[in-house]
C-alpha cells in the first residue's frame, strides 16, 4: 500500500517533470485524450497554459518563445488531428534548430493500430520532422523519457522532440524520477578541438581578404557566444557579413558589419564572399539561398567552418578547415589562442581589402525610389524602425518581400530580437511566434511584420492575443499580391501573374475590431508615422494595414542559379533568366 | 587518384539501441536524403547491453559517404558509426538460400557446381534442390548467376555482415 501512495499517474508525473525541467509556459489545445493531463493543469498553478486556436499556432508560439529567451518551448496538443497540426511547425523547428518538447496524446496502447478515433501514427509522421520523437509504453518509464527528451531538445544542434503519450500511461500509475536520475547517451561534442582551433587561428591571421559569415548557430549557442564572437572579429578587424538566421549574432551599426548575404542579401556582403580568399562560418551552413550557383560560390576563399553539427560540415561546400563544436566555447579558445600567440592582422592588405569593400558599399544598394503619393514598403519598414528603436523591439515576420525587406532595413543589434522562418519559409510562422514572445516578454514592444497574405494563414490567433492580453502589434505591408510569388512571375515568368493575386482580402481594420484587438491604416507616406505611434501607444493588440506599391520588387536579388557577383541591383537592370534552366545537371531553384 | 564524383562503395557497421523504430529511422533517413542502400543486415548482438549492429552497404562520392555516416551520428540512438571499408582491412559475409528446380543432366549440374562453391544442400526434393551459399557478394552473385540456366526459382539473401580484421571490438 505505501507503495501505491509513492507513485503517481501518468498526469501527474508529466506535470512534475515539466515543472523540473523549468517550463512555466505550455502553449497546447485539448481534447479526447489528453484531458487528464487537463484535468492536472487545472488543479495546478505552476504551469500556465495559452489556448491557441490551431495546433500549428502553438508550436510557432513555443519556437518563438524559445528563441526569444533561449529556453526549451513546450506544446501540449491531443491525438490525431490535433498532432497532425503540428507537423508544420515541428518541420519549422527542425529546419532552424529551435528547442521544443511537443507532447501529443495518443490513442491507449492496446487500440494502436486499430484506426481507432483520433488515432495517427504520430511517431512514425514526425521521425524525419524531429530531431528525435519517443513513444512512451508504460507510466514508469515517463518521467525518464520527459527529462531525456528535454535534453536531447536543446543538446547539441537544437531541435523539436515529440513525446506521444497513449491514454493509458497518462491514466496509469508509475513512480517519479527525479532530473539528476537521468542517463542518456547521448552527448554532442562541445568543446572544440584544440590543435583545430590553433589551426584555425592561425588561417586566421595569414588572410589578406578574409570575411567572417556567421549564422544562427551563434544566435542559438547563446548571447555570450555573440559577444564573444563580437569580440573576436573586432580583434581582427575583419567584416561581418550574417545570415537571415544570424541577425543580431553582431551589431548592425558596427562599421565591420556588412550586411545580410545570400539571395537578398547586401552588394558588398555577396561580393566581399565572392572576392575573399578566407571564409570564416562560425554557426551557418551553407544553405542554398546562401551560396548561389555552387561552382562559382567563394572561388578564390579558403574556408574554415565552425559548426556544432558535423554533418552541417562538407554538406553543399567543401571547406578546408572544420572545427565541430559549440561556438561559444570553440570562440573563447580561437580568442586566447590569438591573443596567446599575439597574432595581428595583415594591415596592409586589410587596409586594401577595405577601400575595395567600401567602394562595393558606395553603391548604396538598399537604395529605393522613395514616392510622396504612394507608400514604399521600405519607406514603411525604415520608419518603423527609426520610430520603435528606442524601445528595443521584437520583431517576428511571417515569409515573402516583407521579411526580406524587414531583413534589409531593420538593423539589429543585439540577438534573440528576429524571430523569422528561415529554413522552412512558413507562411504564418510570425503571428504566432510573436504571441510566443510576448508570453515570454510581457512588457515588450512585439512587433509582427507581415503581408497580408501570410497574416491570413494563421489569422485565428488575433483571438488568442485578445484573450490572453498579449499586445502583440502586426505591421502589414498589404500590396494586395503574394508579393515574392508576384516577384519571381514578373522576373522569371514573363509576367503572368498565375494565382499571386488575391480578389478579395478582409478589411484588416474592421477584422481587427471584430477580434477584440485596435485597427489602423496608412494608405499615403504622411500617415505612417502617425499610424506606427499611435500603435506603440495602444497597450492592446494591433493590426496596422499600411497599404503599400503594389510593383515593389526586393532588391538586390541573386537571380536563382547565379553566384554572388551575379547579383540584380534593381529593376533598371534587365532581368532575364529562363524558369527551370538547367545547369551542369542541376535544375536551378 | 581518386576523383570526388567517383562513386565508391562503403560498408558501414551501426551500433544502435535495440528498441522499436530504430531501424525506420535508419531506413528514413536513406530514402528522405536519397542515399542508396545496396545491402543492410540488422540483429541483436549485445542483449547485456540491449545493442543491435546494422551492416549498410552503400554507394556515393566521397561526400556524400561522409554526408551519410555524420547523418547517422546525428540519431540519437546511434552509438557508433564506423566505416570499415576506410578504417582498415575488414571482412564481409553473406548467406543465400538458392532454390532450383530442374532434372537431368542439369539437376546433376547444379550439384556439381555447388560443390565447387562449397554451397550445402539443406533442402531436396525429386524436383528441387535448396543450397546456401556463404562468401562474399561475388561469390553469391557468382553463384546465382551460374544457376540461373539450371533452373533457379527462387533466391534469399541475408545482405552483407561485415567486421573489423584484428583483435580490437568495433
Amino acid at each position: 500500500m505505501a507503495q501505491h501512495d509513492a507513485q503517481m499517474t501518468g498526469a501527474e508525473i508529466l506535470l512534475k517533470a515539466l515543472v523540473d525541467q523549468g517550463v512555466e509556459v505550455i502553449f497546447g489545445y485539448p481534447g479526447g485524450v489528453v484531458l487528464p493531463i487537463y484535468d492536472e493543469l487545472f488543479k495546478q498553478n505552476r504551469l500556465r497554459h495559452i489556448l491557441v486556436r490551431h495546433e500549428q499556432a502553438a508550436v510557432h508560439a513555443a519556437e518563438g518563445y524559445a528563441r526569444s529567451t533561449g529556453r526549451v518551448g513546450c506544446v501540449l496538443v491531443t491525438s490525431g488531428p490535433g498532432a497532425t497540426n503540428t507537423i508544420t511547425g515541428l518541420t519549422d523547428a527542425l529546419m532552424d534548430s529551435v528547442p521544443l518538447v511537443c507532447i501529443t496524446g495518443q490513442v491507449p496502447t492496446h487500440l494502436i493500430g486499430n484506426d481507432a478515433f483520433q488515432e495517427a501514427d504520430i511517431v512514425g509522421i514526425t521521425r524525419p520532422c524531429t530531431k528525435h520523437n519517443y513513444l512512451v509504453k508504460k507510466p514508469d518509464d515517463l518521467a525518464r523519457t520527459v527529462h531525456e527528451a528535454f535534453h536531447v531538445a536543446k543538446s547539441g544542434r537544437p531541435g523539436p522532440v515529440v513525446i506521444d503519450l497513449p491514454k493509458d500511461v497518462i491514466t496509469g500509475r508509475g513512480e517519479y524520477q527525479p532530473p539528476s536520475r537521468m542517463k542518456t547517451k547521448y552527448k554532442p561534442q562541445v568543446k572544440g578541438d584544440l590543435k583545430a582551433i590553433e589551426k584555425a587561428v592561425e588561417m586566421i591571421a595569414a588572410a589578406k581578404k578574409p570575411i567572417f559569415y556567421v549564422g544562427g548557430g551563434v544566435v542559438n549557442s547563446g548571447v555570450a557566444a555573440c559577444q564573444l564572437l563580437t569580440q573576436l572579429v573586432r580583434m581582427t578587424g575583419y567584416p561581418c557579413t550574417q545570415t537571415l538566421m544570424g541577425l543580431g549574432a553582431f551589431p548592425a551599426s558596427d562599421p565591420l558589419s556588412v550586411g545580410m548575404l545570400g539571395m537578398h542579401g547586401t552588394y558588398e556582403a555577396n561580393l566581399a564572399m565572392h572576392g575573399a580568399d578566407l571564409i570564416i562560418n562560425v554557426g551557418a551552413r551553407f544553405d542554398d539561398r546562401i551560396t548561389g550557383r555552387l561552382k562559382d560560390f567563394a572561388p578564390n576563399a579558403k574556408k574554415i567552418h565552425i559548426d556544432i553539427d558535423p554533418s552541417s560540415i562538407n554538406k553543399n561546400v567543401m571547406v578546408d578547415h572544420a572545427v565541430v563544436g559549440d561556438c561559444a566555447h570553440i570562440l573563447e579558445d580561437m580568442i586566447k589562442v590569438w591573443k596567446a600567440k599575439q597574432c595581428r592582422p595583415h594591415e596592409k592588405a586589410l587596409k586594401e581589402w577595405w577601400a575595395i569593400i567600401d567602394g562595393w558599399r558606395g553603391r548604396n544598394c538598399l537604395h529605393y525610389e522613395n514616392s510622396n503619393k504612394i507608400i514604399k514598403p521600405q519607406y514603411a519598414i525604415q520608419r518603423l524602425y527609426e520610430l520603435t528603436k528606442y524601445k528595443n523591439p521584437y520583431i517576428t515576420t511571417e515569409v515573402g518581400q516583407h521579411q526580406m525587406w524587414a531583413a534589409q532595413h531593420f538593423k539589429f543589434e543585439q540577438p534573440c530580437h528576429w524571430m523569422t522562418s528561415g529554413g522552412l519559409g512558413t507562411m504564418g510562422y510570425g503571428l504566432p511566434a510573436a504571441m510566443g514572445v510576448q508570453v515570454a516578454h510581457p512588457n515588450a514592444l512585439v512587433i509582427d511584420i507581415a503581408g497580408e497574405s501570410s497574416i491570413q494563414m494563421n489569422i485565428q490567433e488575433m483571438a488568442t492575443l485578445c484573450q490572453h492580453r498579449l499586445p502583440v502589434k502586426v505591421f502589414i505591408l498589404n500590396n494586395q499580391y503574394m508579393g515574392m510569388v508576384r516577384q519571381w512571375q514578373e522576373l522569371i515568368h514573363g509576367g503572368r501573374y498565375a494565382e499571386s493575386h488575391m480578389e478579395h482580402h478582409p478589411d484588416f481594420v474592421k477584422l481587427a475590431d471584430a477580434f477584440g484587438a485596435v485597427g489602423l491604416r496608412a494608405t499615403k507616406p504622411g500617415e505612417v508615422d502617425d499610424v506606427i505611434k499611435e500603435m506603440i501607444s495602444v497597450d492592446r493588440p494591433v493590426i496596422v494595414d499600411v497599404r503599400t506599391d503594389a510593383s515593389e520588387n526586393c532588391f538586390p536579388m541573386i537571380m536563382p542559379g547565379m553566384a554572388h557577383n551575379e547579383m540584380v541591383l534593381g529593376p533598371e537592370e534587365n532581368v532575364k533568366v529562363e524558369p527551370g534552366s538547367d545547369e551542369g545537371g542541376m535544375v536551378l531553384v | 587518384m581518386s576523383n570526388e564524383q567517383d562513386i565508391e562503395r562503403h560498408t558501414i557497421a551501426v551500433l544502435v539501441a535495440n528498441e522499436a523504430g530504430v531501424l525506420a529511422r535508419v531506413i528514413g533517413l536513406f530514402s528522405g536524403r536519397g542515399y542508396n542502400i545496396e545491402s543492410l543486415t540488422v540483429a541483436e548482438t549485445d542483449t547485456k547491453e540491449n545493442l543491435s549492429r546494422i551492416t549498410i552497404v552503400t554507394s556515393g562520392t566521397k561526400m556524400i559517404v561522409e554526408q551519410i555516416k555524420n547523418q547517422l551520428r546525428r540519431l540519437v540512438p546511434i552509438y557508433k558509426v564506423a566505416d570499415l571499408t576506410t578504417d582498415g582491412p575488414h571482412v564481409s559475409r553473406e548467406l543465400a538460400l538458392v532454390k532450383v528446380a530442374s532434372s537431368g543432366e542439369k539437376r546433376v549440374e547444379s550439384l556439381r557446381i555447388a560443390d565447387i562453391f562449397r554451397a550445402n544442400v539443406i533442402d531436396s526434393t525429386n524436383e528441387s534442390f535448396v543450397f546456401e551459399v556463404v562468401g562474399a557478394t561475388e561469390k553469391v552473385d557468382a553463384f546465382i548467376k551460374l544457376m540461373e540456366p539450371l533452373g533457379l526459382v527462387d533466391v534469399s539473401r541475408t545482405g552483407v555482415a561485415a567486421i573489423a580484421r584484428g583483435a580490437n571490438p568495433l
